[in-house]
């Protein structure tokens, strides 16, 4: 059966660059240039990838943001094998929280008909993942997250979630929001060829109204959580010496870099 | 006017950026200190399209222009010149014999497999005896009834023994002319009897890409597998050649730029009498220098693959291209030695694998005498002798 498959992209700063907040409301400031394709979202469009080419169907590439979420992040996707994209943009929607994009990615997501939403568990920039459930519950779909596999059979999807120590598998009826981590697979890098077929493929515009969103349950004042305030992680240097007087610093000093969780 | 290189090309260069440190980087130094062809990276190499990227979408090539070939080599190099040569001679002289003088049954057969990364062409045009003077060519092709007798041997021939070797193109003497020796291209399959692959040379540097000795002893293969016309080959070689320069010049931006790129952090980062060394002038003015001439060296490549893009003269551009960007790649690569002491002499650190790099770089396609030469030529002096 082909699979219309729907996967969530965000763009974030390019995570070798320096990233700044902007004192004023908190907000990250984005530099269009040095955005990049949300590195756990390119897993999520090398999964959808690898379920459209096993079932058929299409991948339909949705985004949120200002011009650079289009021409960053969704033209990399479509240059690794998306075939359209809809962005949703709307000055509305500038300092949303976690939960208000989930409810305007909802508003966007019913106007289709998919099979499978398939989202990144996180994104490197606000590291949240609360995207994926509450995108789930918004549109009153089975959520599987943490994913590190994902099947489909018939109208049923199957994950291997990652857990603490090792995974458990869950299944459930399509349609289905799935939430894919960092590792599940090496994304593809995008061939020229595929870079040169992005430019023509269909983009869908929208604003918030195209979509019903209600612009209260939006932006920094729709957003439930604020935040207040901001302080950089300070660089701490400890000495700490390991005696070797039982003759056994090897063992004491590997106990600390693995307590610490360096190994 | 316009300096900016298409979009698309910029961006595939970011692609090709990331490849070369993600795939590339990690095993460069094992390939190179076993001088293994790195046979998965280039598969890989092949899965991303870069075989095929100047060739016709018929042959299942990506149609790009010939610049976005050189970026991509030139971002290779900057981490490893090996991959870069590999990707260079298999699409430069491999492909392009077909590509450009073959009969439509030799690029039904070559060309899709050589743009999938899946098969490897060579070119052997170099013999034991000389490679700067062409008309010393020795290797004969003799006409018995249907079918060409190839006796001689090729020396420093790229990719003619890997894993996915199956043709060589071989230069050989067809017969006399009134100006001298006749000279053709001919396509050899290997596994053909009478042609022989000798053994790996053991290398100064591009020790992970293949270089090998070819032998042909009373060697058959159809009229057929003649590449573009009897009695064409001198003209062809050189057409090859000057293509080849352009690539060779990227390739050597790109040794450059990763010198720099790596000359700069080690400055950043190591401190000497209580300051990072990058504070003084005397390194700061290596690195000033190593700048702008990677940025003089890179604008002549760009500009000669835009000439010939345009199907405008460009034979003395790339000549000079190609003899100023391996001279500044071989002097990047010594100051980035200079400027990382004695680490810089340490396999460890990559700049000295760009030190044994990069002296290739004055000799192939053309040595810098060559270059000169050609150069000369085209100033109207007198006397120079045409080479590859
Ligand atoms: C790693 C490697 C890969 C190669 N790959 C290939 C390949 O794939 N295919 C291929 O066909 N060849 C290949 N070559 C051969 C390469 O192109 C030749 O080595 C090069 O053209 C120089 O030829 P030569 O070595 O015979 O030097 P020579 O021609 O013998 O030159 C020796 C020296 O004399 C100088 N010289 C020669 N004539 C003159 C003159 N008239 N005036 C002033 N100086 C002069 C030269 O500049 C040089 O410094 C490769 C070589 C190497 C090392």
């Amino acid at each position: 059966m082909p699979l219309n498959i729907a996967v969530c992209v965000k763009r974030v700063p390019d995570t070798a660059a320096d990233k700044n907040l902007d004192p004023t409301d908190f907000t990250l400031r984005r530099e269009p240039d040095e955005s990049i394709l949300n590195p756990v979202d390119e897993v999520a469009v090398e999964e959808a990838l690898r379920l459209k080419e096993a079932h058929g169907g299409e991948v339909t590439v949705v985004t949120v943001g200002p011009e650079a979420a289009l021409t960053k992040a969704a033209r990399r996707a479509l240059s690794m094998g998306c075939d359209k994209v809809v962005h949703l943009s709307d000055p509305v929607l500038h300092g949303s929280d976690a939960q208000a994009i989930a409810y305007a990615l909802a508003c966007v997501l019913r106007r289709g008909s998919y099979d499978l939403i398939v989202c990144g568990s996180e994104s490197t920039d606000a590291r949240t993942s609360l995207v994926p459930p509450a995108l789930a519950e918004y549109l009153n779909l089975p959520g599987l997250f943490h994913a590190r596999t994902v099947e489909v059979e018939g109208d049923r999807v199957r994950v291997q979630r990652e857990a603490d120590q090792g995974y458990d598998v869950i299944e459930g009826p399509l349609p289905a929001v799935v939430g894919i981590n960092w590792g599940a697979n090496e994304p593809r890098y995008p061939s020229f060829k595929g870079i040169q077929g992005a430019k023509n493929k269909p983009v869908e515009s929208l604003t918030a109204a195209d979509v019903g969103i209600e612009s209260t349950r939006v932006g920094l004042a729709g957003s439930q959580s604020q935040v207040l305030g901001f302080a950089a992680r300070s660089a701490e240097r400890r000495r700490i010496l390991v005696d070797n007087k039982d003759g056994n610093a090897h063992v004491k000093l590997a106990d600390f870099l693995q307590e610490a969780k360096l190994i | 006017m316009d300096f900016d290189l298409p979009p698309e090309t910029e961006e595939f260069r970011r692609v090709v950026r990331s490849f070369a440190e993600e795939v590339v980087r990690p095993v460069a130094e094992h390939y190179d200190a076993r001088s293994e062809f790195p046979l998965e990276v280039v598969r890989q190499m092949g899965e991303l399209g870069l075989f095929g990227l100047v060739l016709p979408e018929r042959y299942g090539g990506a149609d790009a222009e010939f610049i976005t070939l050189c970026v991509a080599i030139e971002e290779l190099a900057r981490v490893d010149s090996s991959v870069a040569i590999t990707l260079s001679a298999g699409v430069g002289l491999g492909a392009m014999p077909f590509l450009l003088f073959g009969s439509e049954d030799q690029k039904e057969t070559w060309l899709p497999p050589m743009a999938a990364g899946e098969v490897l062409g060579a070119f052997g045009l170099t013999e034991a005896s000389g490679g700067s003077d062409l008309s010393a060519l020795r290797t004969v092709a003799t006409r018995d009834g249907e079918e060409w007798v190839i006796d001689g041997s090729k020396a420093f021939i790229t990719n003619a023994g890997t894993p996915l070797s199956k043709v060589v193109t071989v230069a050989a003497i067809t017969g006399r002319s009134e100006g001298g020796k006749e000279m053709s291209s001919i396509a050899v399959a290997h596994g053909t009897p009478g042609f022989c692959v000798g053994r790996e040379y053991r290398k100064l540097g591009w020790r992970a890409s293949d270089t090998r000795e070819l032998v042909f002893e009373g060697c058959r293969v159809p009229v057929t597998n003649l590449v573009g016309e009897q009695g064409s080959g001198y003209r062809n070689f050189l057409t090859i050649l000057d293509g080849g320069r352009i690539a060779i010049g990227a390739l050597a931006v790109g040794l450059a730029q990763g010198c720099l790129d790596e000359s700069l952090r080690y400055a950043r980062q190591r401190m000497a009498f209580g300051r990072e060394i990058g504070a003084y002038q005397a390194v700061q003015f290596k690195l000033a220098d190593m700048a702008t001439k990677i940025a003089a060296a890179r604008d002549q490549i760009y500009k000669a693959a835009w000439l010939r893009q345009q199907g405008r003269r460009y034979k003395a551009v790339a000549s000079m291209a190609k003899l100023f960007a391996s001279e500044v790649a071989m002097e990047c690569a010594r100051e980035a030695v200079q400027i990382h002491g004695g680490y810089g002499y340490i396999e460890e650190f990559p700049v000295a694998r760009h030190f044994r790099d990069a002296k290739i770089l004055e000799i192939g396609e053309g040595t810098s005498e060559v270059q000169r030469m050609l150069i000369a030529r085209e100033l109207g002096l007198p006397g120079a002798v045409p080479g590859s």
